[in-house]
C-alpha cells in the first residue's frame, strides 16, 4: 500500500502541463491579416484616395483653423451640458412640481427633436425672431433691443444648439449619478442637521461623480463627432472649412479623409484619457464594496 | 426633567399602521431600550424623533421644543427646512448600516458637522475631534476612510460624528445588528460609557444583555403599540404579557 503511494508520488514530480492548443485565434490572425493587409494595399494604390491631396491640406492653415473652432465648440457645448445638466437634474428630482414638469418638459424637447435640426433652428433663429428685446412683458418698456444675426454669430449658435442639447442627455446622466448614492447618506447628513443645499453640495454630488464621470467622457466624444453638423449653418468647425475647400476644388474624397483623420485622431486622445479616469474611478469604487461588507 | 415626550404619535404607510398613538416620555440622561420583533415600528418611531420621519399626528417634544412644527393654539404649523435642521443639530443619530460619508476620512466624517453646520473654528473642531476618536479608541485610524476600517469600527466612528454636535440626545437605530459578532462587544463598549456620562439616549437594539445591564428602563413594542415597559429587569425577566413573554423567550434561546 506504502509503495503504491511512494510510486504515486514520484510519477507526480514528472508531470509536465501543456497549456490549451488555441487553433482558433491562429486561425483568426490569419483571416484577418490577410483581410487588413489587401483592404490596406486597395485603400493605398487607389488613385480616388489621392494621398497627395490628404497630405497636402492634412496640416493646412485652414484645417487647423477649423480643428481648432471643433475643440472651442466641443469644450463649450460640454461645459454649458454640465453645468446645465446639474441644474436640470436637481430641477427633475425636485420637490417642488412645477420645476419637475419644466425638467421633464426641457429634457424631453431637447433629446426628442433631432440634432440636425436644433442646430438649424439656432443657425436661423433670426427667421423666426428677426429681433431680440428685454423688456417688461405687456408693456412698452424694453432695456434691450437688437437684431438677433448680430447677437448670435454662427459660432454661437451652434454652441447653443449642440449645448443645450447637451444638457438634456448630461440631465439624465447626472440624475442616474444622484440616485446611485446610498439613500442612508442622505440621512445621516440631515440627521446631522445639514441644509438640503448642503448635503447635495458636500455629501451627494462627490458620491455621485464616480458614476457621472465614464458616461460623461463619452459624451464628449459624441459632441466632438455630432459638432460637425453644425457644417449645415457654416460654424466655421473643421467640416464647414473642408466643405468649402471641396466645393471649389471638388475634392470630395481627400478632404473627408482629412476631416476623418483629425477627429479619429482627438477621438483616440479623448479615450486614452477616458480609460484612464474611468480606471481611476472604479478603485474607489472598490474601496466602497469593501466598505459595504460590515 | 423631561427631555422627550412623545404625545399619541401615529405613523401609516399607505394602508399599513405602523405606528398607532405612540405616547412615551424619557427623562433628561436616561437610557431607554425599544426591544420588540422586526416590524413592529420600534425604527420608525425613532425616525420620527428627529422628524427624519414625519408622523401623520401627534407631536413630539424634546427639550421643550415641538420638532417638525410651529405650535398656535390647536394648529402645528409645519417648519421651514432651516428651523428643523437646526433643531436636529441637537439630537445625534447611529444608523444600524453606520452611513459615514466615504469620501471623507475618519476624522473629516467627524469634523464636518461641527465645521460646516455650526461654523466652529477649526482648531477647536480638530482638537475636539482628536479627543472624540480617543473616547471611541480609535485615535489611530483619523486619517482612514470609513472603506478601510471594519464594521464595528465604522460604527465607533459614527458615534463619534454624532457626538461632534454635542448633542443632548442620542438615537441609536439598531447599531450592532449589521455587525459581525465577534465586533458588536466595541460598540457596546462605547454606548456604555456614553451612558455613564449621562447621556440621555433611545436605543431600538436586539442585544438583550445590553439592555438589561445598561438601561434603566425597557419599551417592547408590537405591531405600532407599546405593549409593555418598565424597569429593565422586569420586562426583560419576568414580562406581564403574552405577546412579550412569547418575544423574550423566542430571543434569549
Amino acid at each position: 500500500m506504502q509503495k503504491l503511494a511512494d510510486q504515486l508520488e514520484r510519477d507526480a514530480d514528472e508531470f509536465v502541463i501543456r497549456p490549451r492548443r488555441h487553433y482558433g485565434r491562429t486561425l483568426a490572425a490569419i483571416v484577418v491579416g490577410v483581410l487588413a493587409v489587401s483592404l490596406a494595399g486597395a485603400i493605398v494604390t487607389n488613385p480616388n484616395f489621392d494621398w497627395p491631396t490628404v497630405g497636402n491640406y492634412l496640416f493646412a492653415q485652414v484645417t487647423i483653423n477649423g480643428l481648432l473652432v471643433t475643440l472651442y465648440l466641443t469644450v463649450a457645448s460640454m461645459l454649458l451640458g454640465i453645468v446645465g445638466g446639474v441644474l436640470m437634474a436637481l430641477m427633475s428630482m425636485s420637490k417642488n412640481p412645477v420645476l419637475r414638469i419644466v425638467a421633464w418638459g426641457y429634457i424631453t424637447v431637447f433629446r426628442g427633436i433631432p440634432t440636425l435640426v436644433q442646430i438649424l433652428f439656432w443657425g436661423f433663429l433670426g427667421a423666426f425672431f428677426p429681433r431680440i428685446a428685454v423688456g417688461i412683458p405687456f408693456t412698452d418698456i424694453t432695456f434691450v433691443d437688437v437684431p438677433t444675426s448680430s447677437l448670435i454669430s454662427a459660432t454661437g449658435a451652434a454652441i447653443l444648439a449642440l449645448g443645450l442639447n447637451e444638457v438634456a442627455y448630461m440631465a439624465e446622466i447626472i440624475r442616474g449619478g444622484i440616485r446611485s448614492v446610498d439613500q442612508g447618506q442622505r440621512e445621516a447628513a440631515a440627521a446631522m442637521g445639514m441644509s438640503p443645499g448642503l448635503i447635495m453640495r458636500k455629501i451627494i454630488l462627490p458620491q455621485a461623480m464616480r458614476v457621472v464621470i465614464p458616461p460623461t467622457g463619452n459624451e464628449t466624444i459624441t459632441v466632438l463627432k455630432t459638432s460637425s453638423l453644425v457644417s449645415v449653418i457654416a460654424g466655421n468647425d473643421l467640416m464647414t472649412n473642408v466643405q468649402q475647400i471641396y466645393s471649389q476644388n471638388y475634392k470630395v474624397i481627400p478632404l473627408l479623409i482629412v476631416a476623418s483623420l483629425w477627429y479619429l485622431t482627438v477621438t483616440v486622445i479623448l479615450s486614452f484619457f477616458q480609460s484612464r479616469i474611468e480606471r481611476r474611478f472604479g478603485q474607489s469604487d472598490a474601496v466602497q464594496n469593501t466598505a459595504r461588507k460590515g | 426633567m423631561t427631555m422627550v415626550s412623545a404625545q399619541k404619535v401615529r405613523k401609516s404607510f399607505g394602508k399599513n399602521v405602523v405606528l398607532n398613538d405612540i405616547s412615551l416620555e424619557v427623562e433628561r440622561g436616561e437610557v431607554v431600550c425599544i426591544l420588540g420583533p422586526s416590524g413592529s415600528g420600534k425604527s420608525t418611531f425613532l425616525r420620527c424623533i428627529n422628524h427624519l420621519e414625519r408622523p401623520d399626528g401627534g407631536r413630539i417634544v424634546v427639550d421643550g421644543e415641538t420638532i417638525g412644527y410651529r405650535q398656535e393654539g390647536n394648529v402645528l404649523h409645519e417648519l421651514p427646512e432651516s428651523a428643523l435642521t437646526a433643531q436636529r443639530r441637537s439630537i445625534g443619530m447611529v444608523f444600524q448600516r453606520f452611513n459615514l460619508f466615504p469620501h471623507m476620512t475618519a476624522l473629516e466624517n467627524i469634523t464636518c458637522g461641527p465645521l460646516w453646520v455650526q461654523r466652529a473654528k477649526a482648531a477647536d473642531v480638530r482638537r475636539e475631534a482628536a479627543e472624540l476618536l480617543e473616547l471611541v479608541g480609535l485615535e489611530e485610524k483619523a486619517d482612514a476612510y470609513p472603506g478601510q476600517l471594519s464594521g464595528g469600527q465604522q460604527q465607533r466612528v459614527a458615534i463619534a460624528r454624532a457626538l461632534a454636535l454635542k448633542p443632548k440626545l442620542m438615537l441609536f437605530d439598531e447599531p450592532t445588528s449589521a455587525l459581525d459578532p465577534e465586533l458588536v462587544g466595541e460598540v457596546l463598549a462605547v454606548m456604555r460609557r456614553l451612558a455613564a456620562e449621562g447621556m440621555t439616549m433611545i436605543v431600538v437594539t436586539h442585544e438583550m444583555g445590553f439592555a438589561r445591564e445598561v438601561s434603566n428602563r425597557v419599551i417592547f413594542m408590537d405591531g405600532g403599540e407599546i405593549v409593555e415597559q418598565g424597569p429593565s429587569h422586569e420586562v426583560i425577566d419576568n414580562p406581564s404579557t403574552e405577546r412579550a413573554r412569547a418575544f423574550f423567550a423566542a430571543v434569549s434561546h
